[in-house]
């Protein structure tokens, strides 16, 4: 393999297509820049899936009579949006001025759609949140009615807007140059989507009584096997960027998702009889969904720091003739 | 103006319009014809100076006499040194400029009017070479920066180029991971986003850029970018003509996955050769299925989130 120019190159240009591995660059070095983002980034993702779900089943569990899946469910979404939050602001260069983020509004940005998303999902889940909050002398003065009849209007405003939380950073990833997360964009949301559902479901596992959690315990199974199986995708269908989600850190993160989202689904076929197996399982797909974003970012980081990420499918398209 | 699919992606003939403006100057451009780069990084220190640009720091790269390294937020010209095997050309220029002499002149290493080792016959050359290029912001006809950014930071001028404004910029790091060409970065220390801005204060004063005015060779030519085309088309011609077959351009065509570049290159080798990007495609050309894609995802998320309570109890 000939990463680097010097003595090699010519070598290199004949024997370019014998091997997928051969190719040129600028001594080796890197064609793209890496993501300036930090872990807020994936800690973000996670976050803010696991309170889109939690947002799903507040709404849900309000609707069948469940309070206490209601009421763990709001918080749940609330924590994960306050947290969602800190992580957004925190990983900008100058955090200071976060609010210019609502000067516009920007089809071709997702991360300027995401703004907005998260503008329309935030106030439902607040309201909700603190309707759960407050405290039992304060729910018969006016402004504890009013809050208690705006509630639930409130918390299905939010989990109609849910799906989009728990879809679009999946798009504010692709929409990238990032040849790993470029290149997983048809099957990106639906890992997110399922991430957040094992996430939501397994934090219902972990905060409510086995007989209050019965739609949590579903959620999060249906979210781990749509997980589990389009993350293996990510692995195997991508080309020549697959390898950045099988190899180094990205794939030791994200075997040890699969390991705990795995086991986490199938404990959650028991955790209807025992609140401890119910525990353990909430737990592990919390982790799992975790860790799995977190994998994901990783990959992309190492596909911008090898030009070969870049350059062999690109050259591998002009070689055939190929129009972008 | 009107928002079309061209917008985002395919040839566009009048940038400016398309973003907004009703009257405006013609699109202006870099050539950057590296056949005349001769390698002395006075577009990088002219850039430096007039934009006040701070140092890199003193980073000896052990690779090249290209200690830069790579474009950044404080270096918005890069000149790449390749240091190349290339075999003895066929019919090169210097060769029918100074027909090789007698092999067995004795060179006792002083001074003359020929070409280094033009005295003894192509044979006893080196198979070497040395290709140089000033790198820089391509502007792009779709620049992925300026789509992503979701302050409006970034914006596209009258001329057609792609510029930051420092004070609306809040540092998100989108566009660095919007460029498919790694150019723009976030600068250390004061986390906003900076690049090549094609010297705008200086084209509102009928200014060319700075690097522009001090290339010694004109390897650097800024004007409007029909003329450029039309220009570089001719050179790569000429550079036909005369046998260097390899000289082709990178980045002028509009039909590419950016749109064409309003900074482009006539080039020697293949792009990567240089850090460039064999096909560079702007990210939102697939914005459309993405985000049909989260779609289908989010309804699937919503349909399992409405089934999951439904049905009979299992416990």
């Amino acid at each position: 393999m000939s990463r680097s120019l010097g003595r090699m190159s010519a070598d290199a240009a004949h024997q370019r297509t014998a091997s997928e591995e051969e190719f040129r660059s600028y001594y080796g070095r890197r064609v793209l820049k890496e993501p300036v983002w930090e872990w807020f980034v994936p800690a973000y993702l996670f976050a803010g899936g696991l309170s889109a779900a939690c947002a799903e089943l507040a709404a849900g569990a309000d609707l069948t009579r469940r309070p206490r899946l209601r009421k763990a469910a709001r918080l749940g979404a609330f924590g994960g949006l306050g947290t969602s939050m800190y992580f957004l602001i925190a990983d900008l260069g100058r955090p200071e001025r976060f609010h210019h983020m609502l000067r516009v509004a920007k089809p071709s940005s997702p991360m300027s759609v995401g703004t907005w998303i998260l503008v329309a999902y935030g106030p439902g889940v607040g309201v909700a949140a603190v309707a759960e909050l407050l405290p039992s002398r304060l729910r018969r003065s006016r402004a504890g009615t009013l809050l208690g009849a705006l509630a639930r209007p409130a918390g299905l405003a939010s989990a109609a807007v849910a799906p989009g939380v728990a879809s679009y950073t999946a798009v504010l990833l692709s929409h990238t140059a990032v040849p790993a997360w470029n290149e997983a964009r048809d099957r990106l949301p639906f890992v997110f989507t399922g991430s957040a559902a094992a996430a939501g479901g397994g934090f219902g596992m972990v905060c409510v009584p086995v007989d209050e959690a019965e739609p949590a315990r579903r959620l999060a199974a249906v979210g781990a096997v749509t997980e589990l199986v389009t993350s293996r995708q990510l692995d195997e269908r991508l080309g020549v960027v697959s390898e950045a989600y099988r190899t180094g850190t990205a794939h030791r993160l994200r075997r040890w998702s699969e390991y705990l989202t795995a086991g986490g689904a199938l404990g959650s076929l028991v955790a209807g009889r025992s609140r401890a197996a119910a525990v353990v399982s909430g737990l592990a797909l919390l982790a799992g969904s975790a860790l799995q974003r977190f994998g994901i970012f990783e990959a992309g980081v190492e596909s911008t720091k090898d030009p070969k990420y870049v350059v062999v499918p690109q050259r591998r398209r002009v070689d055939r003739g190929e129009q972008a | 103006m009107t928002v079309s699919r061209e917008s985002f992606f395919g040839p566009l003939d009048d940038v400016s319009g398309d973003a907004g403006y009703t009257e405006h100057p013609q699109r202006v451009g870099f050539f950057t014809d590296t056949s005349v780069c001769i390698g002395c990084k006075a577009c990088e220190v002219a850039c430096k100076e007039w934009n006040l640009l701070p140092d890199d720091g003193f980073d000896l790269l052990g690779m090249s006499f290209d200690n830069t390294g790579e474009l950044s937020a404080n270096s918005w010209r890069h000149v790449a040194f390749i240091e190349q095997p290339a075999p003895a050309r066929e019919s090169s220029p210097a060769r029918e400029a100074a027909p090789a002499r007698e092999a067995d002149a004795v060179d006792l290493g002083l001074p003359s009017f020929d070409l280094p080792g033009a005295g003894t016959g192509e044979e006893t050359r080196t198979d070497f070479r040395w290709l140089m290029s000033s790198d820089v912001c391509k502007h792009c006809t779709h620049a992925g920066c300026l789509d992503v950014c979701p302050t409006g930071a970034l914006f596209r001028t009258e001329f057609g180029t792609v510029v930051v404004q420092e004070d609306i910029c809040n540092g998100c790091g989108y566009c660095v991971s919007g460029c498919p060409y790694g150019v723009i970065d976030r600068r250390e220390g004061d986390g906003r986003a900076w690049k090549c801005t094609m010297c705008y204060d200086r084209l509102g004063d009928g200014l060319e850029p700075a690097c522009a005015k001090a290339c010694p060779t004109d390897s650097i030519q800024f004007g409007p970018l029909d003329e450029l085309r039309e220009r570089a088309r001719q050179r790569v011609e000429t550079l036909h003509e005369r046998g260097i077959t390899e000289a082709r351009l990178y980045g002028e065509d509009p039909n590419d996955g950016v749109g064409g570049d309003g900074a482009f290159f006539l080039l020697l080798d293949e792009p990567e050769v240089y850090g460039l990007p064999p096909d560079p495609v702007v990210p939102t050309r697939d914005a459309g299925s993405m985000w049909s894609r989260a779609g289908v995802a989010a309804a699937a998320f919503a349909a399992a989130a409405v089934s999951v309570f439904f049905g009979r109890s299992r416990r």
